[in-house]
C-alpha cells in the first residue's frame, strides 16, 4: 500500500473533508472543496477486473459458440458489466452479400481466406474501439478460432491493447446435438435463406468439414499459460486453465451452471393484494377477493399446462405465499425474491410520495434504474440481489416464480435482454402469466391473461420529471386505485 | 452453521433454497500432503457457515486412535499386511460414522478424506454410498512441484502426533518415504476411466481444473469454491468503524457520523495500517456513512460493498434497548431466545446476514490483503466463517470498537492477532442475560445491556 508523504499532504485534512451523500443513489461520497460531490470513489460493485477482457470463443461449426456468445453477453451485461459480442460470421455476411457454398470455406480457397482474415481483422478493430473508446469492459469474439496460428494473432492484438484474454472453447462430437443445433439455428440462417432443409443440411456439414483438418483444439499442455475454459458435450465436463481475476471467475461459474435440456420458466406476480387496491406500494399484505381468485385460476392453469417436475418459487412476503399456498404443491420461499424495499416510503399512496418527497419523486422519474429510496433499495440493487436467482433459474428446469413488480421486471429483463432504462418501465401486469421457453438464440415468450380483473399498478415515466415541476405533472401518469 | 442439526422435517418447510434432495459425501483422492486435509476442513468450515450440515471424517485420525503410537513409514508399506488389514478398518469404521451422521444426526454433506488414491478403494465408497442413498463427489488433489510438497510438509505434517518425538529431519526423510508407499498404486481420476462419475480434480494448487458431471446445486457450489481459494500467504483485517454518534447514545443502527473519539481511531487506525507495510492493501467499507469516513481518513482508494452494510434491525432501528423492551417485549425476549434466527419485524436477522455476506466471502478467498471496515454484526459473521464458530456462537462474538482483528491463515485453520488501538469508545456488546423468556421483567431484560449516555 502506498501513503507517500504526497497523499498525506493532499489527504491532510481528510477527516474534514466532508461526506455528501448522493441524492440518486444515496452513496456517501467526498465532496469537493465547492461543496459538490466529487467524481466517484470506487462504487458498491466489487472491481470485476482493472483492464478489459477480450473472450474468444473456439470450435467447429454448429458447437454453441454463438450461443455461449449471446448468453453470456447478455448476463454480464445483466449484471452491470458493459459487454459486447462480435460475430466475425456477421462481418462475413456483411462482406459477401450472398453466400453461395461451403466452397467458401476451403482450406484452398485464398480469395475465401482473404476475406475471411479481413473480417476478422475488421472485427478486432471494432472490439478495440469497444474496450478503449467506448467503455466496454468486457468484448466476446465470436468465431471458429480453431487454429493456434489464429489464436496467436489475436493473443498479441489483445496484448497490444493491454486486454486480458480468456478462451471458451466448445468441443463435441455428439451427431444428435451438432443436428439439433443446426436445426434451431442454422437452417433459419441468412446463408440458407434460398435453401431448403436437406440442401442446407448437406451445405453446412461439409462445412464443418472444411475446419476440422486444421482444428487444433486448447491443449493442456501446449496452452497451459493461457487462460480458458474447455466446455466438452454440452457440460458433461470442464477443463479450466488459469483463471486470473473476479470477472473470469464469474464467467467460468456461470458457464458451469448453464444447460440446454428444454424447459419453460413461468414469470407471475402474487394476485392482486389488499394494499394494492389503495393504491399503496410496497408493505406485506394478503390477497384481496380477487387476487384468491386469480391464485385459484393459477392452479388450473398450471395443471392445465401438464408440467414436468414443476418446481415452484415464492418470496418471504405474505401475498405470494398465499398465491402458492392455493396451488397445492410444495414450493420454496427465497428472500431474495422480496419486492424492492422502498424505504421511507413504504406503504405510502404516490400522492403521499409526492406530498413528503417531492424531490425523491422527481429523481427517481429521472433515473428509475439507478434511484434508491431513502433507506431503501434501487433496481440496481435488486439485480445484484437476484443474481443467485438467475444462476439456481439457470441450472433448474421448469421453474414457476410468483413474485412482485419490479423483482419480476429484472428478471424478465435478464431473459429478454432489456437495458437499464426500459427494465424498470417492462409491463408485468397483475394476474397475467409469462411463460418464457429458450429457443435458438433468444427467449419466446407467451402472455397468459387468466381473466381475474386487477387495479393497474404501472406507472409510466411522467414527461417532466424536473424537481420543480408541478403536483399535477408528477402524477400525471399514476394509475387509478380506490 | 454448524449447530443442532434440523430434523428432517423442519428442512421441508425451510426457507432456503434446497441444496439437494439426498445427502452428499465428499471423498478426496490424493497422495499425502497434497492437500486433501486443508481442502476437506475448509470446505467443512464454508459449508457450515453457509448453513449446510457437513463434517469431516478424517481416517488418519481414526488410524491414530486404533494405533495408538506409530511407529514409521513402514507401517504403510503395501506389502504389511497388518498394516493393511487395520488401515482397512479405520476407513470401515468411518464410513459407519459417515452413515450415521448422514442417516441419523441430520448432516447433510459428510466429507470422507483419505487418499482414496486406488480405483477399488473408490469402488467401495461408491457401493457405500448407492446402499445408503448418498449421492458421491470427488475432489482430487494432484501436484508434482516439489517446493509446494515441502512446504506442506513444515506446515501441517512436522506437528502431526505421528512426529511428536521425532526431529524435523527425520520426520521429513520418514514421511517422504510414506508418499512413496501410495505413489506404485495411485490410480488417478481418469477423464475416461472414471468419466462416469461426479469429481473436481485439482492440479497443481489451482492452476488447473477438471470438473466431470456436477449433479446438483450443492456440487456446483463447492466447485465454484473450491476453484476460488488459494494458499498464496496474506493476511485479513477486520475491524469496525469508529466509534459514531449513534453509539455514544446507545442507539442501535442508523447512518451517523463518527464522534470525536471515533475520528481519532481513523487516524490511528491510518497508522497502525502504515506501520504493517501491507502489500497491495485493499480497503472494502459499507455504504454506511460511519466505515466511509473511517477509510477516507486512510488516504487510499477503498471500495464501498452494500452486502457489508449492518444488519437491518427494521421497526428498532435507531431506537435504545431501553426503548426496544418498552416497546416491543417480547420480540426484544425472542431475540434473546434465538439471536442467529431471530429477524427484526421488517428487518434482518443474522441468518440473512450470512447470506447477503456470502459474496464477500467468496471474494475474500480469492483476494490477499485486504482490510475490511465494517459493523459489529457483519464483523460477527465474518469471523464466525474465519474462526469456525457455530450459529449459536456467532451472535455474541466479542467484535469491540477501535480494536482490529488480523487474520492469518496458518496450518488448518487461522491465526488471530488482536490490536487494540488505544483510543477509548464505548461498549455496544449485550450478552444474553439468563432469563430470556416472553415474561420477564424489564430489569432482567435490561441487565446486560452496556452503559451509554
Amino acid at each position: 500500500m502506498n501513503v507517500t508523504e504526497d497523499s498525506t499532504e493532499q489527504c491532510g485534512n481528510s477527516l474534514t473533508r466532508e461526506l455528501t451523500q448522493n441524492p440518486l443513489k444515496k452513496i456517501w461520497v467526498p465532496s469537493s472543496t465547492n461543496g459538490l460531490p466529487e467524481r466517484h470513489i470506487s462504487q458498491r460493485k466489487v472491481c470485476m477486473t482493472n483492464c478489459p477482457t477480450l473472450i474468444v470463443t473456439v470450435g467447429l461449426p454448429a458447437r454453441g459458440k454463438t450461443y455461449i456468445s449471446k448468453k453470456l453477453t447478455r448476463y454480464l451485461n445483466w449484471i452491470d458489466v458493459p459487454t459486447k459480442e462480435f460475430n466475425v460470421g456477421q462481418y462475413r455476411r456483411e462482406c459477401v452479400k450472398i453466400y453461395k457454398s461451403f466452397e467458401f470455406f476451403q482450406p484452398d480457397n485464398e480469395e475465401g481466406l482473404k476475406i475471411r482474415k479481413q473480417c476478422a481483422l475488421a472485427a478486432l478493430n471494432d472490439v478495440r474501439q469497444f474496450l478503449t473508446d467506448e467503455g466496454g469492459q468486457v468484448a466476446v469474439f465470436d468465431a471458429t478460432n480453431t487454429t493456434r496460428e489464429r489464436r496467436e494473432t489475436i493473443i498479441r492484438f489483445a496484448e497490444q491493447n493491454g486486454f486480458k484474454v480468456f478462451f471458451v472453447e466448445s468441443v463435441c462430437e455428439d451427431p444428435d446435438v451438432i443436428a439439433e443445433n443446426i436445426v434451431q439455428v442454422k437452417l433459419g440462417s441468412p446463408d440458407y435463406i434460398h435453401c431448403n432443409t436437406e440442401e442446407a443440411v448437406a451445405d453446412f456439414m461439409k462445412r464443418i468439414k472444411c475446419y476440422e483438418n486444421s482444428y487444433q483444439p486448447l491443449d493442456e499442455e501446449l496452452d497451459r499459460d493461457l487462460s480458458f475454459i474447455k466446455i466438452i458435450d454440452v457440460g458433461r465436463r470442464y477443463l479450466v486453465n488459469r483463471v486470473q481475476d473476479h470477472i473470469q471467475s464469474r464467467i467460468v461459474y456461470y458457464l458451469m451452471n448453464i444447460h440446454i435440456t428444454p424447459r419453460s420458466i413461468y414469470l407471475c406476480r402474487h394476485g392482486e393484494s389488499d394494499l394494492n387496491i389503495k393504491g399503496r406500494i410496497g408493505g406485506d399484505s394478503g390477497l384481496s377477493a380477487r387476487g384468491k381468485e386469480f391464485a385459484k385460476a393459477l392452479r388450473q392453469f398450471i395443471q392445465s399446462q401438464n408440467i414436468r417436475d414443476l418446481k415452484v418459487w415464492t418470496s418471504q412476503m405474505k401475498r405470494t405465499i398465499q398465491t402458492a399456498e392455493a396451488l397445492g404443491v410444495p414450493y420454496e420461499q427465497w428472500k431474495a425474491l422480496n419486492e424492492i424495499d422502498a424505504g421511507v416510503c413504504e406503504e405510502l399512496m404516490y400522492e403521499e410520495i409526492q406530498q413528503r418527497y417531492p424531490q425523491e419523486f422527481a429523481l427517481r422519474d429521472q433515473d428509475k434504474y439507478r434511484y434508491r429510496y431513502p433507506k431503501g433499495e434501487s433496481y440496481e440493487d435488486l439485480v445484484q440481489r437476484l443474481e443467485p436467482v438467475i444462476m439456481e433459474l439457470e441450472r433448474q428446469e421448469n421453474v414457476l416464480v410468483i413474485c412482485h413488480q419490479a423483482v419480476m421486471r429484472c428478471l424478465l429483463a435478464y431473459f429478454l435482454d432489456k437495458t437499464a432504462e426500459e427494465l424498470p418501465y417492462l409491463k408485468c401486469t397483475l394476474h397475467t402469466v409469462l411463460k418464457l421457453t429458450p429457443m435458438a438464440y433468444g427467449c419466446k415468450v407467451e402472455s397468459v391473461c387468466l381473466n381475474v380483473d386487477a387495479v393497474n399498478t404501472h406507472r409510466d415515466r411522467p414527461s417532466n420529471v424536473n424537481v420543480l415541476r408541478t403536483t399535477e405533472d408528477a402524477l400525471q401518469t399514476v394509475p387509478p386505485h380506490l
